[in-house]
């Protein structure tokens, strides 16, 4: 394998808008999931799940579970197979009878037809004893400063001087802001095939898995079944959105892994139920963040302060990096920025859709909207006067700050100029009428290790990385970039991913997808034609890694957008509707405009949702999410999502990646909430700091 | 879910009695609540009657009405032409419920003996007294959004979820039911009671009892009548409250005869008859609507996660008043 | 309790036994194979399991097979079967999908919905009930809301919107 600094190419199919390599097995339900690839005398498995937040299991009682026709087994702590390694908290399930959370994996059932498998996992009866446990996330809590932030980010930061100059600062904003827990509610909830088999005398792991990343999930759990990674291969074809929660491999896959460790080579199917995926596969934590901004009179920023209180799991520590955006958001010569934990008994958190980027934004942003009219300026240009010359916390240019140009061009298209300054100034019929603007970002980001295969065949080039499409388009689009970089037609491109046996490549999220795999087939790609030449016979390859050069360390890269949105609010029964939202990005360049806008727009829905809807409400009493379907945990339907649009600038960031782009999953995500929440404001004059915004808020 | 018993009886008498003998049989409908609660764990029968091909499906008119078979889905009762200009709060009621799949597949008679959605009830690791009579109730200290304002009892503080059942108080529709000892008529109003320290019992229905029909008189006020309905997503979402309103005016506007009908705010549709009685007679305002609705929810006892209802359904009634009386509406303006 | 039914699926007559329990979408992806309909909560409460079922859009995950005996389903493999269907063309027209999960059940959602448009169904937000409803009222919030039966997370809602709306159109 090669390791090279690819150099930029040339756009051709790049920048085009190449139809989903993927869209009819999609249209037609053909395309196979995790649990629909036809297996040999499948066992289907069932969770079953403790009922309290903090104990132990005192008995399993399976005889009644054994005794339902088509029951095969029952594996717990007693007898499920012992792992090589139990330090992963989340993932060491079945090894002791402790129990961390309610709604952790105590037993699997195994079932020759899922009815029975349902049906056995309620008659397993099983004995716990029941400790003294905390829920709760409140401001008070006993907390602690983690050594890190998601991912390896600094926890605390202190320049200047925060205190002195918000004791001269002419506006002072002191406010509390509050997200909600959120789940990521894929629609393919999360699921599993498995088996093991003997090859050449090793034992053989495969899965099916529904994931964001094969190569990390063979990663994690080879040490702790103690095998060889080699002898794991883990497949995902197609996976039902992710969102982040099909980042890591949760709970459930070891459940999968380890039960089939007892058929004799039967695989196992393990679908998560989507009431168990609200305890086991990952969610936002709740944030509280604490503001303090100060400004001199021309509303420039003197001081920034955000204070961060969430929460992490007594099995397995995630610190949300929910102040990480502010340390580089807006300019200001005394900042400060901190994050606090308190250690509940309750379900591990986990990656959502723009983990920090999106809690801290909402608060920084919304902030930022009061401050706005606490100074008497216009929400555009307050932010337009604090936009920063380089990056405030690290000192060096950003190789591109489009956030100015992403608030003209948002503020011309949506007809800024013409909104009235007060709220409550409009109304239309029975409707409340406001608009509201936020800033959005998102860092761009290259992950190391990848590697791509490109091999000439009889009709082209097979083009092979073991990353995964979860719906980003990411098959279309690296599609186009292998096109490009070895010179030929789309058609002539055979793409293959979502598979162990492809080149190491890592997970889908933080937007560095594109990024990262895209600049490894570039780099494979050159280092094929200089190998063989651009007319190379069918059976010659190339493997190759993209080395970075040194421009991490002359820039800061970022991507940067400007989201409005219109709202209306009922001034009877206080609902809120969001007829119209435009979200203007500085992406680097788009590789495909048709799936880019899909998940731009896609980022924009989800923010809105999370702006209106969702809430996993956690009852402190029991420590479970008590909203645990789709019908009490509620995402956007279809009637509320009206008027959507999102668009980029003409840009190119060749410094980053080869082909100039840098990410684009999250950002839609960020600030968006924050800009229907500063409209609400302005219709109606009723400002929420915690979400979601809901009709009782604005009833009058 | 438990083994199950599965029964297709092919008239309505044999299904009577096969449930009626057998204290572990429930009938299925249309199955949209039951089925989801056979895999939840919370209903745990071990025979289903499967009265889903009983001939109940007709739609005919009747006695000057209309005769709603037990079996007529909901999504064919909303579009009746019928339906539509006779009674259209029923159609504005079913319409604002579910899905259009669901409402496909939803029957008449199931639709009003859905069940509540209190997250506590639909999860068997919780204590809830109408799931499990004498376990406790969490919802009263617990997640209370959804909880009633009117009418909550020791036991059980939630809600019920129809809003057909709604408008059919609204209507004054009696439900036709066939059991053991024969048929019997029970006005929808007195169908759902409260919940009192009995929150297992839904219904006034027995154990056995099949609906096999709902009949809707002719009224004046049916005709002019509407549905409100206030809720978290703007679609496929069960009411925070609702509001179905009927009203007959004379030709000076003052108003002869009423209905308002509260949903989300109790165990049972909630006929509001003190504020009924504030209007009928009267010339209408919306002030007086306020008013009229202030009065009736001198009753409402909100508690943590309810205190917005009592305004919100307020609201939600000046709102239906001026859907059907566009002169309110020129007032207000 | 294992019974035998038959079903017409994607227009093939097919016998099968199922457990008094199965669903009739366990028994399309467990026992027939098919995996067209997706689980995606098997509640009721997302619309990934749709299936055209005697011509009319419903749900699989709340439908018991044994009491579908005898039924005529067409999934969204189905509706592929001369060619893809105009809805299946216009959704990869108008990228209406993205993880392609939720599709499937939007496909058939959407092709029940055009007929119940077309034979004078209301919907919530249609103003007068008096007046049948044609193809020519499926305005945007008349689809919006005929189609709200169908999550889908990825937020595909615009150009499922443009899809729909086109062959409405047609």
């Amino acid at each position: 394998m090669t390791e090279l600094v690819p150099s930029p190419v040339e756009p051709k199919a790049i920048g085009t808008a190449l139809p989903r390599v993927d869209g009819v097995e999609k249209v037609t339900g053909r395309a196979a999931y995790a649990v629909e690839h036809p297996v040999d005398r499948p066992l289907f498995a069932w969770l079953v799940t403790s009922t309290v937040a903090r104990g132990r299991v005192v008995a399993v009682d399976r005889s009644e579970a054994l005794a339902h026709p088509g029951v095969v087994s029952v594996v717990d702590h007693t007898d499920a197979p012992r792992l090589a390694q139990t330090d992963n908290g989340e993932l060491a399930i079945l090894q002791d009878d402790a129990v961390g959370f309610r709604g952790q994996i105590v037993a699997v059932v195994l079932a020759e037809s899922s009815e029975a498998a349902r049906e056995g996992a309620r008659l397993v009866r099983v004995e716990q004893e029941a400790e003294p446990f905390e829920a709760e996330l409140r401001e008070d809590n006993a907390s602690y400063r983690p050594e890190k932030v998601n991912p390896a980010m600094e926890t605390d930061t202190d320049q200047g001087d925060v205190d002195t100059a918000l004791g001269t600062a002419t506006t002072v904003l002191e406010q509390t802001y509050r997200t909600p827990y959120e789940h990521n509610n894929p629609l393919e909830p999360h699921a599993t095939t498995a088996w093991w088999s003997e090859e050449d005398g090793r034992e053989r792991l495969t899965l099916f898995d529904s994931s964001q990343g094969v190569h990390g999930v063979a990663t994690a759990l080879a040490p702790m079944l103690g095998i060889d990674r080699e002898q794991i291969r883990v497949m995902a074809p197609f996976v039902g959105g992710g969102f982040g929660s099909k980042g890591e491999a949760h709970a459930h896959v070891m459940a999968a892994a380890l039960a089939a460790r007892t058929t004799g080579g039967r695989p196992v199917r393990l679908a998560v139920t989507r009431q168990q995926m609200f305890s086991l596969t990952g969610y936002r934590t709740a944030t509280i963040s604490k503001f303090r901004l100060g400004t001199d009179d021309d509303g420039r920023l003197t001081a920034i302060e955000h204070r961060v209180q969430e929460q992490t799991s007594r099995l397995r520590e995630f610190a949300e990096q929910t102040a990480s955006p502010t340390r580089m958001m807006y300019a200001a010569p005394n900042r400060r920025t901190s994050h606090r934990l308190a250690v509940l008994d309750v379900a591990v958190p986990s990656w959502m859709r723009a983990p920090g980027e999106m809690p801290g934004m909402f608060a920084h942003e919304v902030a930022m909207d009061e401050l706005a009219e606490a100074c008497g300026l216009d929400p555009v240009e307050l932010r337009r006067r604090n936009d920063p010359d380089v990056d405030p916390e690290e000192g060096l240019p950003f190789d591109r700050r489009g956030l100015v140009e992403c608030l003209d061009r948002g503020a011309e298209r949506f007809g800024w100029a013409s909104r009235p300054r007060a709220p409550r100034s409009t109304a239309d019929g029975e409707w409340w009428v406001g608009t509201g603007v936020a800033s959005a970002t998102y860092p761009a980001m290259r992950q190391p290790g990848n590697v791509a295969r490109v091999e000439s065949t009889d009709t082209g080039f097979a083009v092979s990385i073991g990353a995964v499409d979860i719906g980003t388009g990411a098959r279309t689009a690296l599609t186009q970039i292998a096109a490009d970089a070895l010179g030929v037609g789309t058609d002539d491109i055979d793409l293959r991913l979502g598979d162990t046996a492809l080149p190491m490549a890592s997970v889908a999220g933080g937007s560095s997808g594109t990024s990262s795999w895209g600049s490894a087939i570039v780099a494979a790609a050159q280092q094929f034609l200089a190998d063989h030449g651009d007319r190379p016979d069918p059976g010659l390859w190339t493997e190759a890694s993209a080395l970075r050069g040194d421009e991490a360390d002359r820039f800061s890269f970022h991507s940067f957008g400007a989201v409005f949105a219109e709202v209306h609010v009922h001034r009877y029964t206080g609902e809120l509707r969001v007829p119209r939202m435009l979200g203007v990005y500085s992406v680097g360049r788009v590789v495909n405009p048709t799936t880019a806008r899909s998940q731009l727009v896609g980022g924009l829905v989800m923010g809105m949702s999370a702006a209106l809807f969702e809430e996993s409400v956690r009852d402190p009493r029991f420590g479970h999410v008590v909203t645990q379907d789709l019908a009490t945990y509620h995402v956007a339907a279809h009637a509320d999502v009206a008027g959507i649009e999102a668009e980029w600038l003409d840009e190119s960031t060749t410094t980053f990646t080869p082909m100039g782009s840098r990410g684009i999953g999250e950002i839609g995500i960020v600030g968006t909430a924050a800009a229907v929440a500063n409209a609400a404001y302005h219709a109606t004059g009723v400002r929420v700091r915690d979400l979601p915004l809901t009709a009782d808020a604005f009833l009058e | 879910m438990r083994e199950l018993a599965y029964l297709r009886p092919s008239d309505p008498a044999d299904a009577v009695s096969l449930v009626a003998n057998d204290p572990d049989a429930r009938f299925l409908g249309g199955g949209t609540n039951l089925v989801d609660h056979l895999k939840l764990g919370v209903a745990t029968p071990g025979t289903l009657v499967d009265v889903s091909h009983l001939p109940l499906d007709a739609l005919e008119e009747h006695d000057g009405g209309l005769l709603v078979g037990a079996n007529v889905r909901n999504s064919d009762l909303a579009a009746d032409r019928r339906v539509r200009t006779g009674w259209p709060v029923l159609s504005r009621a079913l319409l604002s419920g579910a899905s259009g799949q669901i409402r496909n597949q939803a029957t008449t008679a199931g639709n009003l003996l859905q069940r509540t959605r209190c997250v506590y009830f639909l999860d068997v690791t919780t204590p809830c007294n109408k799931r499990e009579p004498g376990s406790g109730c969490s919802a009263a200290e617990g997640y209370g959004r959804y909880n009633a304002i009117l009418g909550a009892g020791p036991a059980c503080v939630t809600v019920h979820p129809s809003d057909l059942a709604v408008g059919l108080v609204a209507v004054d529709a009696t439900v036709v039911v066939l059991g053991p000892d024969g048929e019997r008529r029970v006005p929808a109003a007195d169908l759902h009671r409260l919940p009192g320290d009995d929150a297992a019992r839904d219904t006034v229905l027995g154990h056995g009892e099949l609906i096999t029909a709902v009949e809707l008189p002719r009224s004046a006020h049916a005709r002019t009548s509407t549905y409100v309905k206030v809720r978290d997503r703007a679609s496929f979402a069960f009411a925070l409250v609702s509001v179905a309103v009927a009203i007959d005016r004379a030709e000076d506007g003052t108003v002869r005869d009423l209905r308002i009908v509260w949903g989300g705010v109790a165990h049972k549709p909630w006929r509001a008859t003190r504020a009924e009685d504030a209007l009928r007679g009267r010339p209408l305002t919306e002030a007086g609507v306020r008013d009229a609705a202030e009065a009736e929810l001198d009753q409402a006892r909100p508690t943590a996660g309810t205190e917005y209802k009592p305004a919100m359904v307020r609201n939600a009634t000046a709102l239906a008043f001026r859907r059907l009386v566009p002169d309110l509406a020129e007032e207000a303006r | 309790m294992e019974t035998t039914i038959e079903l017409t699926v994607d227009g093939e007559r097919r016998s099968l036994t199922v457990d008094t329990r199965t669903t009739l979408l366990d028994a399309l992806r467990e026992r027939l194979g098919n995996t067209s309909p997706k689980k995606g909560c098997d509640h009721g409460q997302c619309g990934s399991c749709t299936v055209l079922l005697d011509g009319r859009r419903h749900l699989t995950c709340l439908a018991l097979a044994l009491s579908y005996d005898g039924a005529e389903i067409t999934t969204a493999a189905g509706l592929a079967r001369d060619g893809l269907h105009p809805v299946q063309q216009a959704f990869l027209d108008h990228d209406g999908y993205q993880c392609g999960y939720c599709t499937p059940g939007q496909v058939c959602s959407a092709v029940g919905m055009l007929d119940e448009a077309a034979g004078g169904v209301p919907s919530h937000v249609t103003d007068d009930l008096a007046v049948p409803t044609t193809l020519e009222d499926l305005d945007d919030g008349e689809i919006r809301e005929r189609m709200s039966g169908n999550l889908c997370r990825c937020g595909a809602y615009p150009g499922i919107l443009a899809a729909v709306r086109e062959v409405a159109g047609a």
